[in-house]
């Protein structure tokens, strides 16, 4: 059951997407996202899924990874796609009973917002399935360092980002663990009602919460051993320097960009 | 009662670039009233092995039967079956969440359909086992040593009555004062209920003193199966699975090599002093 959850997750390979640097990545995926709400016709998805093959192919990363991370969000899926059937307002009317009109602009608007939340999803994936939490901070960092002069405490957000995103296989791990050890209780998480079920959500949530807050003073002390004081007079080992692959990447990125706007401004 | 598993193999993240096989192939028979040691290196498939003996993982070939019947076989109550093969976790204190002692302990029996009072019952009586002291069975179980915490959370899974028991690594992170004391109460559990305990760990010299029957496991097959005497003479093949015989073992190795006639298989530190004073008596010094 936890073992699904591929948020934040990392997979090991060695690929072009993978050497990019996380800037690259990151803004990429900003533009990615944008492109998504950009479009207005299903015609936009055909650049939107022809950029995301691309890149699939080229991270090396199996789709069934990609995949699997679409699962929890599958009643997401189906509730929105549920209110759009019914919510759109328009005149081909296919069914009518009682309170509820069904159009074909409504089926129309609910497919095109399942493809647009499943591309979502699988795209943003990408960038933490090929950018260790280690590289994708020093990206934030070094990317957002324009917002330093005002005051915003850019490394101190880097930091809480890539320790937010470290320990989510490790709580889900610790998650999981806790399911089987409470199972072997004779726990029972699948059967019952609602209120039933929440209940039995207890033996896990609270084991996992007093390990949670276990973890987060055992880390504040480790970083505070090793002199950890924040940003200031801070240094990189690994410093992140641009390189031709990474310029081409903009090329391709902004080039994409252009297109979908083109589409849009076409109205295709 | 009888456990027993049938070619059993599991691999995780089949189809992946992780995929790895963590069990191959493994057969056992487990019966009544004995006391057995798992000894594996670390990332040996102990963990997962015995996951499977009370249903929480699924073989990906192979088959686990419990007095006979298949547990994944349509209609088997695995839920009422994890009642009989208790598994206490690795670092099992991490479980617990009542907000009392007693109240912990009676959340496996009350799993099983007790009633309220009945659980109570096992409860105190497991408690007692490990030797948690009444006075404590009203406090939060966050306020306990960590020792202490241990032993609650293995009376969680006794007060179930379990035919078997099996408790992973239950000494790890424990200093020898508190790996003697849980080792002392494993071995109080069995006296007093006579059920098979199944021990888990890394460490030889943890189970050579309690054990009647040791499983070696390596990279995920089973090594050796047999008595504590015959694989603790294996030395140099242990050795080589990155495992160790107990400490006096070698002791008593290299009073042999040195021309000393003490014999083999001395196991305790006990035994191992009676050799040794007998081989004096003897003359042979």
């Amino acid at each position: 059951m936890f073992k699904d959850i591929t948020l934040g997750q990392y997979y090991p390979a060695d690929s072009v997407i993978h050497r990019l640097d996380p800037r690259v990545k990151l803004l990429g995926t900003i533009v990615y996202i944008a492109s998504l709400f950009i479009g207005k016709t299903f015609f936009t998805f055909i650049p939107i899924a022809a950029f995301l093959v691309m890149v699939v192919i080229l991270s090396k990363v199996p789709v069934s990874f990609i995949l699997k991370g679409i699962k929890p969000i599958i009643p997401l899926l189906i509730i929105s796609a549920a209110f759009n059937l019914i919510l759109t307002p328009g005149d081909s009317v296919i069914v009518k009973f009682w309170i509820i009109t069904i159009n074909w602009e409504g089926v129309f608007m609910a497919i095109f917002i399942i493809l647009r939340l499943l591309f979502l999803v699988a795209g943003t994936s990408i960038l933490t399935l090929t950018t260790t939490p280690t590289r994708l901070t020093d990206g934030i960092e070094k990317g957002l360092r324009f917002l330093v002069p005002l005051k915003v405490p850019v490394h101190e957000i880097a930091m809480m980002m890539s320790i937010a995103l470290r320990f989510i296989p490790i709580l889900t791990e610790e998650a999981d663990k806790i399911k089987k050890a409470q199972m072997a209780r004779g726990a029972d998480f699948e059967s019952g009602n609602l209120m039933k079920r929440v209940r039995a959500m207890i033996p896990l949530l609270v084991p996992l919460f007093v390990s949670a807050f276990r973890r987060a003073g055992d880390l504040a002390m480790a970083m505070e051993a090793r002199c950890y004081h924040g940003s200031e007079g801070r240094t990189k080992m690994k410093l992140l320097v641009y390189s031709g692959r990474d310029f081409a990447a903009y090329g391709v990125i902004f080039g994409y960009l252009a297109i979908v706007i083109i589409m849009r401004v076409f109205g295709l | 009662m009888e456990l027993k598993t049938q070619n059993l193999t599991y691999e995780y993240d089949t189809g992946t670039s992780y995929a790895k096989k963590a069990i191959e192939d493994v057969n056992l028979v487990i019966s009544d009233n004995e006391f057995i040691g798992l000894i594996g290196h670390t990332g040996s498939g102990k963990s997962t092995l015995i996951q499977h003996l009370n249903g929480l993982l699924k073989a990906t070939s192979g088959h686990v039967y419990w007095n006979g019947n298949d547990i994944f076989s349509e209609g088997f109550d695995r839920r009422e079956f994890r009642g009989h093969v208790g598994l206490v976790f690795q670092y099992p204190e991490y479980q617990l969440f009542g907000t009392d002692v007693l109240k912990d302990v009676c959340f496996g029996p009350k799993n099983l359909g007790l009633s309220e009072e009945e659980a109570k019952v096992r409860a105190k009586e497991a408690l007692a086992l490990v030797g948690i002291d009444e006075k404590l069975f009203k406090s939060s179980p966050f306020e306990l040593s960590g020792g202490q915490k241990r032993r609650v959370a293995i009376a969680g899974v006794l007060a179930m009555r379990p035919d078997i028991l099996i408790l992973d690594e239950p000494t790890a992170g424990l200093d020898p004062k508190g790996r003697d004391e849980i080792l002392d109460s494993v071995s109080a559990i069995r006296r007093e209920t006579g059920n098979t305990v199944i021990l888990v760990s890394h460490s030889m010299d943890d189970v050579a003193e309690y054990v009647d029957r040791v499983i070696v496991i390596n990279k995920g097959r089973i090594e050796f199966d047999g008595i504590p005497r015959d694989i603790f003479s294996r030395i140099e093949e242990l050795e080589e699975m990155g495992l160790s015989a107990p400490a006096i073992s070698y002791i008593m190795r290299d009073l042999k090599d040195a021309g000393f006639n003490v014999g083999d298989g001395a196991l305790t530190v006990k035994e191992a002093a009676d050799k040794i004073l007998d081989n004096f008596r003897r003359g042979h010094v």
